[in-house]
């Protein structure tokens, strides 16, 4: 529970200086979405602990080497959450880790990604600079959007030191509901619902079931089960939970899609097994069709695919165009000239 | 300076443009002289006028070639010079863009193109059952583009968030004429978050000439409270309290006296005009959770001392309520020949000590001042009355402004909530940011914009400008003198 900042800038200096590369690390919990991994280590444990919270602003601030339980547990303290709920993985994953990858959880298209609720960071460039973008408050456009760049960017721009996040206020009620669909009855539900001001908060299929989260105020969920129909489904908690942090039988370490598309896209004839979240938009797929035709059929439908846990790195991510990979270069040069931060998190030459 | 006939940018241009849609003379080019800080004015060297992707593309080339400034225009209501032109640049408007290209009612989605004003894509969404959220008080004239370039808000983005969150895909040309895909149809994409980056970049990194927006479902209902109070910290501790009880309303709204008077005597909205503040709450959703959280919020109001809550009965007085504080600009102009808008964004926590900040600085500057804010997230909007008839009236304002901004920063928060640093803020970025995050932003905009021709003069102060603020600040104790040219 203490500020490293100073420590960690020095480290980053004198790697700038001697133009070595850094591995940042937390618990290592996202490490298997890294293409690759390089370099001293530069553990972001140390640095951990809660800046500065404030219930009524809607604002918490959070040291890169805190675990995401710990946050989400002082929030529900007054009834507050990180609305996006990201994935823990192992219960130890780090806010720094959880911003560095991006990902959300199952209530996502609903609430947003951890993008939308990054207000402001402090981090550390490839020169050991320190500096803060964005701030405590909900709306700033001072300057450019440094702090969300940060989202995703697996640590190749910078050493993320402090991240200020929105954070909400825990709906009064939250249910399951169970429905009996196929894949496409499901999806073309849920998107029907989405349309419409269902309180939709979690939606995903699986095995012939359609599981959908409602949750709001008291009356609003009685109200839309009332409407919709489908089955109460009791383990609530644990179906979401297990969705979230890839626990549940699905899920398995060798190796599975990831397909990000819009959500109402139909079923897409691929022989395997599927699971759908986020309402159809991140559907997870073990098949053993050949790579390119998955990764091809999901980019002809506006979306990407990404190969996790599985043993050639280079299906990981689906390349960038050409054009978009050389700003791409370019950015990383604004930020980290020397090339010591993470390099080949992303892609072999980034 | 309006350019010649026979130079070399305007040959090259007119090979691929027709004469029509390259302004040149000084008649056509002076509705392009300003955008909504009419305080700035400046005549470019010439307005361009596509109509397609690759227009653009090829116009971005010539003036990349020949080392021409480009300045890209929407609608002009930037409150922050953004839009203003350089004198040896292109104006660059992307007007001609005003199509809606496809709106897909099952994803949720519109594609559009830059030029299309904000509140014609919820036109275009209402038969779907759709709108797009974010709602500046510019919507009937505002574009889209420029929505997106200044990362716009309105009142409503609270609950629903700003342009940022409600986008998912661009189409961009950079300076040189690259065509990037930015985003995706799907909710991520591989690589940067580039679509974080474009959003609110102030036309300094590509024209951006497509746009896919997230539709949301309207609302089954919409109710508003109107509550007085005879106190600005009773009011404050009211708007901490709703979010405590665990309600984000769709709207928060906060107005000061003067702004109450200003927009009763102009709408006749029936405002309390004896409150200090009003604030306005709005509630939206399904019908039971508007019920059950309308009885919430009124027992908050009451319990923090409003001396008086109005319900509106339907949707006819709803809009009432709100009409005055929608025309709450116009209404505070009547007050004096020119008023000044200013964006500074606090922690709500500090509303009261700012607020005496401001008048404290009012009287010293004698110039009046009304309030009005975004009070759900902190983003206060104060309007200083002034004369620019008066010599050194407006320079007067200015330094107040400068001063509030410097206040707002002083508190943790910032100079610009939504409007943009453009030329206005330019220097309270100094006050702001650090040497090195300048730095850094100089560093991005060298990633896109190597020859710095995107905009310039914008958004980001050059260190040697911050430099000499900053010895001015030692020499004197304040920023420097009106009279210095700041520009
Ligand atoms: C009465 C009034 C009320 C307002 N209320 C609000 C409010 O509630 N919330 C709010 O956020 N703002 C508000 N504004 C400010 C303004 O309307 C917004 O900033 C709006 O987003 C600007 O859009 P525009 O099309 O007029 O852009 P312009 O003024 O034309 O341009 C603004 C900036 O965007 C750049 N730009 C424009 N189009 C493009 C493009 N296609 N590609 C790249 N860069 C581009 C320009 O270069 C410039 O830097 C208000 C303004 C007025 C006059």
């Amino acid at each position: 529970m203490s500020d490293d900042s100073q420590q960690l800038a020095q480290q980053v200096r004198d790697a700038f200086e001697k133009k070595t590369p850094l591995s940042i690390q937390g618990t290592q919990s996202r490490s298997f979405l890294r293409y690759s991994e390089h370099g001293n280590k530069l553990s972001t444990l140390e640095h951990s602990g809660i800046v500065a919270y404030e219930p009524t602003e809607l604002v918490i601030t959070v040291r890169a080497g805190t675990s995401i339980a710990s946050v989400q547990d002082t929030l529900a303290e007054h009834k507050q959450s990180l609305a996006f709920d990201p994935p823990r993985f192992a219960q130890s994953g780090t806010i720094g880790g959880t911003v560095a990858s991006g990902l959300s959880g199952p209530s996502r298209p609903w609430m947003g990604a951890v993008r939308d609720h990054v207000l402001g960071t402090r981090i550390i460039n490839g020169k050991g600079d320190i500096m803060s973008f964005g701030g405590q408050v909900m709306k700033n456009v001072a300057g450019y959007d440094v702090s969300r760049l940060m989202c995703g960017a697996f640590g190749t721009l910078g050493v993320i030191l402090d991240v200020s996040f929105k954070v909400l206020p825990i709906p009064e009620s939250s249910s399951t509901l169970v429905f009996e669909y196929d894949a496409q009855n499901a999806i073309d539900h849920v998107n029907e619902w989405s349309a419409q001001t269902v309180p939709l908060n979690g939606a995903c299929w699986s095995a012939g079931k359609l599981y959908i989260r409602l949750s709001g105020t008291d009356a609003g969920v009685k109200t839309a089960i009332n409407t919709i129909g489908g089955d109460v489904y009791t383990d609530n908690d644990l179906l979401w939970d297990e969705l979230r942090d890839q626990k549940n039988s699905f899920f398995n370490n060798a190796g599975y899609w990831r397909l990000s598309l819009p959500p109402a896209t139909p079923v897409l004839s691929i022989e395997g097994e599927w699971l759908l979240d986020w309402g159809g938009a991140q559907r997870w797929l073990k098949s053993s069709e050949h790579p390119d035709k998955i990764r091809q059929m999901t980019v002809e439908r506006g979306g990407h695919a990404e190969h996790w846990h599985g043993k050639d790195k280079n299906l990981l991510r689906m390349p960038l165009d050409s054009i978009v990979h050389r700003y791409h270069k370019n950015l990383k040069d604004a930020f980290d000239p020397a090339h010591i931060l993470n390099n080949h998190a992303l892609y072999s030459d980034l | 300076m309006p350019i010649s006939q026979s130079s070399q940018l305007y040959k090259q241009l007119v090979q691929q443009l027709p004469a029509e849609r390259l302004l040149v003379s000084s008649e056509s080019l002076a509705p392009y002289e300003c955008d909504g800080l009419s305080a700035y004015r400046q005549l470019p060297l010439m307005v361009v006028l596509p109509v397609d992707i690759e227009e653009v593309q090829y116009i971005l080339k010539v003036c990349f070639s020949l080392d021409v400034p480009v300045v890209a225009r929407g609608a002009g209501t930037s409150l922050s010079g953004g839009a203003l032109p350089v004198e040896t640049g292109v104006v660059l408007s992307l007007a001609k863009f005003n199509e809606i290209l496809s709106i897909d009612g099952h994803n949720r989605t519109a594609r559009v193109q830059p030029g299309v004003r904000n509140l014609a894509i919820s036109e275009a969404a209402k038969p779907y059952g759709l709108y797009y959220a974010p709602d500046p008080s510019s919507q009937i004239a505002c574009s889209i583009g420029g929505n997106v370039a200044e990362n716009a808000g309105g009142v409503h983005c609270l609950k629903y968030g700003l342009t940022v969150h409600n986008i998912l895909e661009l189409k961009l040309l950079t300076i040189e004429g690259d065509l990037l895909t930015i985003g995706s149809q799907a909710l991520d994409s591989p690589g940067y978050d580039l679509l974080a980056l474009m959003t609110g970049s102030e036309g300094m990194l590509g024209i951006i000439t497509e746009i896919t927006v997230k539709l949301l479902p309207i609302p089954d209902t919409a109710r508003v409270l109107l509550a007085a109070f005879d106190d600005i910290e009773k009011a404050g501790n009211a708007v901490a309290n709703i979010i405590a009880a665990g309600i984000i309303p769709a709207g928060l709204e906060m107005m000061d006296n003067p702004s109450i008077c200003a927009a009763e005597d102009f709408i006749h909205a029936g405002y309390p005009t004896d409150a200090t503040a009003i604030l306005l709450c709005e509630l939206d959703g399904t019908e039971s959770d508007v019920s059950s959280q309308l009885i919430t919020v009124k027992q908050v109001l009451e319990h923090n001392g409003a001396t008086e809550i109005r319900i509106a009965e339907d949707e006819a007085q709803r809009l009432i309520f709100w009409a005055g504080r929608k025309s709450a600009f116009p209404a505070v102009g009547r007050l004096a020949p020119d008023y000044y808008c200013m964006d500074g964004t606090i922690p709500r926590k500090h509303l009261g000590t700012v607020l005496k900040r401001i008048n404290e600085l009012s009287l010293e500057h004698g110039l009046k001042v009304a309030n009005v804010f975004h009070a759900g997230d902190g983003n206060l909007h104060p309007l200083i009355l002034y004369d620019a008839n008066n010599p050194g009236e407006l320079e007067n304002a200015e330094h107040f402004g400068g001063k509030i901004l410097e206040h707002c920063v002083e508190v943790g928060g910032s100079i610009t909530g939504e409007h943009g640093v453009g030329v206005e803020k330019i220097d309270q970025m100094c006050v702001q940011f650090q040497t090195q995050e300048l730095e850094q932003f100089h560093a991005i905009k060298h990633a896109f914009d190597p020859a710095g021709l995107l905009n310039p003069g914008k958004a980001v102060p050059e260190l040697h400008r911050c430099a000499e603020l900053g010895a001015m600040h030692v020499h004197h104790g304040q920023l420097p003198h009106p009279e210095l040219e700041r520009f």
